[in-house]
């Protein structure tokens, strides 16, 4: 389309299909450019040559407006929350918060105060970046080229599609997890888990070669468990757009299996945190 | 897949709003919840008390009921008695007036029939005396005939 409408934005233009991909996976990255000044990445070699200390835009933002959004509207519903008969705003609220609650109490079973709020905030936030997903592939990206008048404009608008976010999520609670462990059983009782199960102490080397992958291995499947997911949906949502009119009905019908996905994948966030963080207040069996 | 620094940047957003989250949004919410839970029960239980109250006052009332209603059966039957006794009095009273009247109205006749005889007798006697005068036809010691002729009189 080459019709350039009154402010001179054009609509992208795709030579390929690979291209039209390879492009919708591209992040709006700021970081240092090859010749050494700060700046945005306009192609994915420059995205790429950027170090550790560079940042996806996009999902950032993203992830920053959807996190404001849902958490504006609880605090806006915490503000005039009633024990009476609850509006239709509280009603939804309550019946979250109450699943969070349900969920936490039959899963955790130790005391934190901390725990519930977690639960919820990544339940929701995760579901809001999830979400994304759901609205045509084009939408968020093209209006964001509109927006900067630059039909090149890299912009990811699924955050769950960046390994970064569901990283920080994975890491956060990584790092609550270590922590709770050192802060209930000791530094001692923490390391101990690793030497002494689950073979006893006679087979150490082996125990650590057991618990410590597996240890590890909880922050790297949060992650990449919800990426994945949101990865393959959003390359699914991509390979339809491409397929002309028929598009339609297919983007209907993977939209619909794709409201499951979402909402499996955030709910399996939240529980596999609050396991996570019962198994670091609680001693394991004796072996 | 390329890590950088948005895993910092998304890790402290995710800090900052779970404490958000904990200090602002999940005590207030939950707050309510457990209060709105707290007066169902309240309210549950206050509904079991006054349906328990209601079924005692409907007991007490029945109870009252029945009562009454035994009490009314005997008073009805006290009334009835009562009446039956006051209607045989009446009939009592009344046969021995009746009575009484009977016996006025016998002495009345047996004292007029007396009368009538006694009269009756007066004039036998002087019937008798008259007829005898007529027979003989001259006069006798009326003197010494009144005795014979009262006697005559009292045989009557």
């Amino acid at each position: 389309m080459a019709d350039a409408n009154t402010t001179g934005f054009s609509l992208p233009e795709y030579e390929s299909g690979t291209e039209y991909i390879a492009h919708h996976l591209g992040f709006l990255k700021y970081g240092q450019l090859p010749n050494g000044s700060w700046g945005i990445a306009h192609t994915i070699e420059e995205a790429d040559a950027m170090g550790f200390w560079s940042i996806h835009v996009d999902s950032m933002l993203m992830s920053l407006l959807l996190g404001f959004m849902f958490m504006g509207l609880f605090y806006f519903v915490s503000r005039k929350v009633t024990s009476g008969i609850p509006g239709g705003l509280q009603n939804a609220v309550e019946f979250l918060v109450e699943m969070v609650q349900t969920n936490v109490k039959s899963t955790f079973f130790a005391r934190n105060e901390l725990i519930g709020p977690l639960a919820l905030t990544i339940f929701c936030w995760i579901f809001m970046m999830n979400l994304m997903d759901l609205v045509p592939v084009d939408w968020i990206p093209l209006f964001a080229q509109v927006v900067a008048q630059d039909n090149h404009l890299y912009f990811k608008a699924v955050p769950t599609t960046d390994v970064n976010i569901t990283a920080g999520f994975a890491l956060s609670v990584f790092i609550l997890v270590i922590f709770y462990s050192v802060k209930i059983k000791g530094l001692g009782g923490f390391l101990g888990e690793f030497a002494f199960h689950p073979f006893g102490k006679w087979a150490l080397p082996l125990n650590l070669v057991m618990e410590i992958p597996s240890f590890l291995a909880k922050p790297v499947s949060l992650a990449l468990r919800l990426y994945g997911n949101m990865f393959a949906g959003e390359m699914i949502f991509m390979v339809i757009a491409m397929v002309g009119l028929f598009q339609l009905p297919l983007h209907f019908a993977w939209a619909v299996f794709h409201i499951l996905i979402i909402t499996l994948q955030a709910y399996l966030f939240m529980m596999l945190t609050i396991v996570y963080l019962n198994q670091a207040h609680t001693k394991p069996e004796a072996h | 897949m390329n890590l950088n620094a948005t895993i910092l940047g998304q890790s402290i957003a995710f800090a900052v709003f779970v404490w958000f989250c904990l200090k602002y949004v999940w005590p207030p919410i939950t707050a309510a919840l457990a209060d709105r839970q707290k007066k169902i029960a309240d309210g549950l239980e206050a509904a079991d008390r006054a349906q328990r109250d209601l079924n005692l006052a409907q007991n007490r009332v029945a109870e009252d009921l029945r009562e009454a209603k035994v009490k009314s059966a005997e008073i009805i039957d006290l009334a009835t008695k009562r009446a039956n006794q006051i209607v045989d009095e009446a009939k009592d009273k009344a046969r021995e007036e009746g009575q009484r009247i009977i016996a006025g109205a016998k002495a009345e006749i047996d004292m007029e029939i007396q009368r009538a005889r006694e009269a009756l007798r007066a004039q036998v006697a002087a019937i008798a005396i008259a007829g005898a005068e007529k027979i003989l036809e001259k006069s006798i010691d009326q003197a010494a005939n009144e005795e014979l002729v009262k006697k005559l009189a009292s045989e009557l």
